[in-house]
């Protein structure tokens, strides 16, 4: 059987289990069950993945008598779709483990599990789809599915909040792909990717269409002012769900980013790499900003999802001007470089994600400023989380360094470039990756100091549990992941080789086969990075010092209270909050940016009443493009309100001007 | 046995770094004494005093968990493999391909963040202060860092310390207007990242003004002999790239021979030493900042920095 027939059964599998969930629903044995099934077809779709991207089979491309009569809908697997199939699964196959355990806590779970199998198949299927009706239908399904999932929680007004607004994004992006299609295959009528490919639908519309693809797709992916949707949604479903779509659905965005524009399109300027290499920056930068002032651990990690996203985006714009200038190589490199954080973030955000779920479970909360000192109670999972924050903190050897490694290479390639702005943009938005890498640092150390380390906060973080063994297993698996991807990269590197050859046209030179397992992007003379070697160096060092200092010197310890500069204080709340920790960062980038408002009420001395501190930040796309937005829109419809309660005579007029008017239109486009 | 050889070389230069830490930071401290007017300390002083401190029972507050007894070696086992990765008396040696300039800054990033950690684990007021300021200015320097980076690989067409120590070794690259503001950033992010004076001062012990004593304020014993061992070899470090990217001067670039590993040893030293001397002169004159002065410091060297990277497109002379 072939791979593509094989990755369709696992789609029809996974709607399977979602009908099995719809059925059986709220008996106790459902959850496992359900969970279970999606875990095996997950690990099944992994594996035809792998076999594609590793076999180098050519792509097979089959037509389903479904879909619009007479046409049916097209499916194509190739080394892209594999990659991200790949992607996709290995999300689904951790979070489906995760939620064998962790789904015993949902409340109702037949507003989870039928959703559940849904979503995962759309996603299967976005990625598998290979004409436009396949393509906008599935990608709708995979949107409304995760919309249940996000609402799924329907008797708390925050969920429905961000169900309402995510509904609305992804209507809008939806809405965009749809014309982007339409400018695309022009009057011929025929929307598979195939002729689409070839359909060459003049400068403008193309161009316009690779606009409004970039609106589409970025909406979905969370690409600034786009993402607003996203730090709302993200934290509201169950904890499994926030980690499928923070570390896979956005993805999948990308994905359909990739496809169309790369593949589909295909024949772009250079200018639009620059729009997408600022865009991007600006992204990461502003969306660690604005991770780095959360106080609620999931939004945290929300927020730090649209920083990836803007990484990656840095790495796929470098690719498009690198690719509209003809220069393969380079853009070989960014491109892997996208990919390579593409799969990395599916793996730590999934994690952390995980984590997160974690701790709600064991404490009943992810208020940041009430948890604390959690390593002690849960001390497996502040392994694992530990872990996941250094991934994505992009700290050797770990694999969020590899891909941001990559990205810096390729941007190092940009004095290449023929163009003047994008030579200057490139190093900026080289500045803005490394301002946005050293952010996250603070980032993370602020999410897993905070909700870990010090001293309990509250009651429930004193009392909070470990998580089951499932769950347990699930992030540790990720967590090897990561490891394994950060100290033996050239594996990915060379399992990206056939994306890239068909996307730029050339590939990164194999790397496996190099000595001691480096990488080297360009030429051993000009860069390159060893994960192994780093790591193991770490290793050797650390433990050859510690045991040398207890062998020689002393290993004598003593446990006594605290120092704190002799006054130590036993309220936990005289710890440094998350609030204080971002303090300083607050005061530096983001007081202008993100208008911050701090209103500090001290009483005067001799008062009784206590001193209050209010801090209020308000995401600038809110303020700037949404809020005005929705005003004018009110507006608008408040006017136009009148034009429900007229007669008949006049409505009978306004239909003629109607027509009149658009015949005009009409005779003056001939 | 060439293997055996640059294995041997390899290790010299790991150990010489670890030996000649603290008697660096001991000549600073001397001059910095002499320019006060004090006496100062003996030379060998930091060498007695990790001594001593690897031989106390270390104590631990009651609620430190493993991270906080974990993280001193975390910290002096990053700073030791990044330090161990810049070229100090020669280039070229076994293991300099392993990592480059990009990954010796994340190397440093990787000991920050587990001293910051270890800061919070007790859950005093002041490790979270320490931490915060520490991850503060680590946000400011890094990008800084990076952009030296930049700047130096767009110069030498590499970002492997090696190679561009043994291009600016030969003299072709001659004096450039980037390469001047990318020494300038190096030296106002080397004070930010080694907590010297104007953004932190190494002998204070006022509360307030601390940073990175305020992260270590419960450590004792060899936890702290740790840290402060990497913290003489982070000053060693930074020495040791000033030295290999604006001075590579001495440096045996070539074969391995008797008379020019002596020579690179003689004058990495030397270098080592007039660093040394001329820190603490840089130190006295100045005062040092408050917190939030520091933007404008450390902004200054990511100002100079990116001009520096800028430069170069305006003209390949620069």
């Amino acid at each position: 059987m072939p791979e593509v027939a094989v990755a369709l059964w696992c789609i029809a599998g996974f709607l399977g289990a979602g009908v099995v969930g719809a059925v059986l629903g709220n008996r106790p044995f459902a959850t496992p069950l359900v969970y279970g099934a999606c875990l095996a077809i997950a690990l099944l779709g992994v594996l035809v993945a792998l076999g594609v991207l590793f076999g180098g089979a050519p792509a097979t491309a089959v037509v389903l008598p479904v879909g619009l009569p007479g046409i049916g809908a097209h499916v194509r697997l190739d080394p892209l779709a594999a990659f991200f199939m790949l992607v996709v699964d290995l999300g689904a196959a951790a979070a489906s483990l995760y939620a064998i355990g962790y789904g015993r806590h949902a409340a109702e779970p037949r507003r989870v599990l039928p959703f559940y199998g849904a979503f995962l198949a759309g996603m299967n299927l976005v990625v598998l789809a290979a004409d436009a009706f396949t393509f906008l239908l599935s990608w709708e399904f995979m949107s409304l599915a995760s919309w249940a999932l996000v609402v799924s929680d329907h008797r708390s007004s925050a969920s429905l909040r961000a169900g309402y607004v995510y509904l609305l994004m992804a209507g809008f992006g939806t809405f965009c792909l749809l014309l982007a299609f339409g400018l695309l295959a022009g009057t011929s009528g025929d929307f598979t990717f195939a002729h689409l490919r070839t359909a060459g639908a003049g400068e403008t519309a193309t161009a316009l269409a690779t606009m409004l693809v970039i609106v589409g797709t970025g909406s979905k992916a969370g690409l600034m002012p786009l993402h607003v949707w996203l730090p709302l949604a993200h934290p509201a479903a169950p904890s499994h769900v926030s980690a499928l779509l923070s570390g896979v659905m956005t993805k999948v965005g990308i994905y359909a980013f990739i496809r169309l524009v790369f593949d589909v399109i295909g024949d772009f300027s250079p200018w639009v790499g620059l729009v997408v290499v600022m865009s991007g920056g600006g992204t990461a930068v502003l969306g660690v900003l604005y991770a780095v002032m959360q106080r609620d651990l999931k939004r945290l990690l929300a927020y730090s999802t649209v920083e990836n996203v803007g990484i990656v985006f840095i790495g796929l714009g470098l690719a498009l001007a690198f690719r509209a200038n003809g220069q393969g190589p380079a853009a070989a490199l960014a491109m892997t470089a996208a990919l390579f954080h593409v799969l990395n973030h599916a793996a730590f955000k999934s994690l952390l994600f995980f984590g997160a779920g974690a701790v709600l479970a064991g404490s009943g909360e992810r208020d940041m400023e009430k948890l604390g000192g959690l390593v002690h109670r849960m001390p497996q999972t502040a392994v694992v989380f530990l872990l996941g924050c250094m991934s994505i903190a992009a700290l050797p050897p770990l694999n969020g360094f590899v891909s941001e490694w990559l990205t810096f290479q390729a941007i190092l390639l940009s004095p290449q470039l023929p163009q003047w702005g994008l030579k200057f943009a490139v190093p900026a938005v080289g500045a803005l990756l490394a301002l946005a890498a050293a952010l996250a640092g603070a980032c993370f150390v602020k999410a897993f100091g905070v909700v870990f380390l010090g001293r309990p906060r509250s009651p429930a973080a004193a009392t909070a549990h470990e998580i089951d063994a499932f769950g347990l297993t699930a992030m540790l698996t990720l967590a090897w992941i990561c490891l394994a991807a950060g100290t033996l990269p050239g594996f990915v590197i060379d399992a990206l080789a056939p994306v890239t050859r068909d996307l730029t046209g050339s590939a990164l030179p194999a790397q496996a086969s190099l000595p001691w397992l480096s990488i080297v992007p360009i030429a051993e003379s000009r860069s390159s990075y060893n994960g192994l070697v780093v790591f193991f160096f770490l290793v050797a060092s650390g433990s050859f010092t510690a045991i040398a200092v207890h062998r020689v010197a002393s290993r004598r310890t003593r446990r006594a209270p605290a120092w704190d500069c002799g006054y130590p204080l036993d309220s936990p709340l005289t710890q440094y909050s998350g609030a204080s920790f971002a303090m300083p960062i607050r005061r530096v980038f983001a007081t202008v940016t993100f208008g911050v408002h701090e209103t500090v009420d001290m009483p005067r001395p001799g008062e009784m009443r206590p001193a209050r501190f209010r801090l209020r930040v308000r995401d600038p796309a809110w303020r700037f493009f949404y809020g005005p937005l929705a005003r004018g829109v009110e507006r608008a419809a408040r006017r136009l309100n009148r034009l429900q309660f007229l007669t008949i005579r006049r409505y009978l007029a306004l239909v003629f001007a109607a027509l009149v008017v658009l015949m005009l239109v009409v005779a003056a486009w001939r | 046995m060439a293997m055996m050889l640059d294995l041997a070389l390899q290790l010299v230069q790991i150990t010489l770094l670890v030996a000649i830490a603290p008697l660096i930071v001991g000549i600073t401290r001397k001059v910095r004494a002499r320019l006060l007017r004090r006496r100062g300390p003996p030379l060998l002083q930091p060498y007695h005093d990790l001594w001593k401190q690897m031989h106390k029972e270390a104590v631990v507050a009651d609620n430190a968990s493993w991270v906080y007894r974990r993280a001193p070696y975390m910290v002096f086992a990053a700073t030791w493999v990044a330090a161990g990765l810049v070229p100090t008396y020669a280039t070229g040696l076994l293991f300099s391909w392993s990592a480059d300039l990009i990954a010796v800054v994340a190397l440093l990033g990787t000991a920050r963040f587990a001293l910051a950690l270890a800061a919070m684990d007790v859950g005093t007021a002041f490790g979270g202060l320490g931490a915060s300021r520490e991850m503060m200015i680590a946000s400011l320097a890094e990008p800084a860092m990076l952009l030296i980076a930049f700047a130096v690989a767009l110069i030498a067409g590499t970002t492997q310390l090696s190679a561009i120590a043994a291009l600016f070794a030969t003299g072709d690259v001659g004096l450039r207007v980037s390469l001047g503001l990318a020494l300038l950033a190096l030296v106002i992010v080397g004070i930010a990242e080694n907590a010297r004076i104007p953004i932190d001062n190494p002998s204070t012990h006022l509360e307030l003004t601390m940073v990175h004593e305020a992260m270590i304020l419960e450590y004792s014993g060899r936890h702290l002999a740790m840290i402060e061992a990497a913290s003489h070899l982070k000053l060693v470090l930074y020495f040791s790239l000033v030295g290999c990217l604006f001075v590579p001067f001495g440096m045996a670039t070539g074969d391995k021979t008797l008379p020019a590993l002596a020579i690179g040893l003689a004058t990495f030293v030397a270098k080592l030493v007039a660093f040394a001397v001329l820190l603490p002169i840089a130190e006295t004159t100045v005062a040092k900042m408050r917190v939030f002065r520091y933007p404008a410091f450390i902004g200054s060297a990511f100002a100079a920095a990116a001009l520096a990277v800028f430069l170069r497109f305006v003209s390949r002379g620069f």
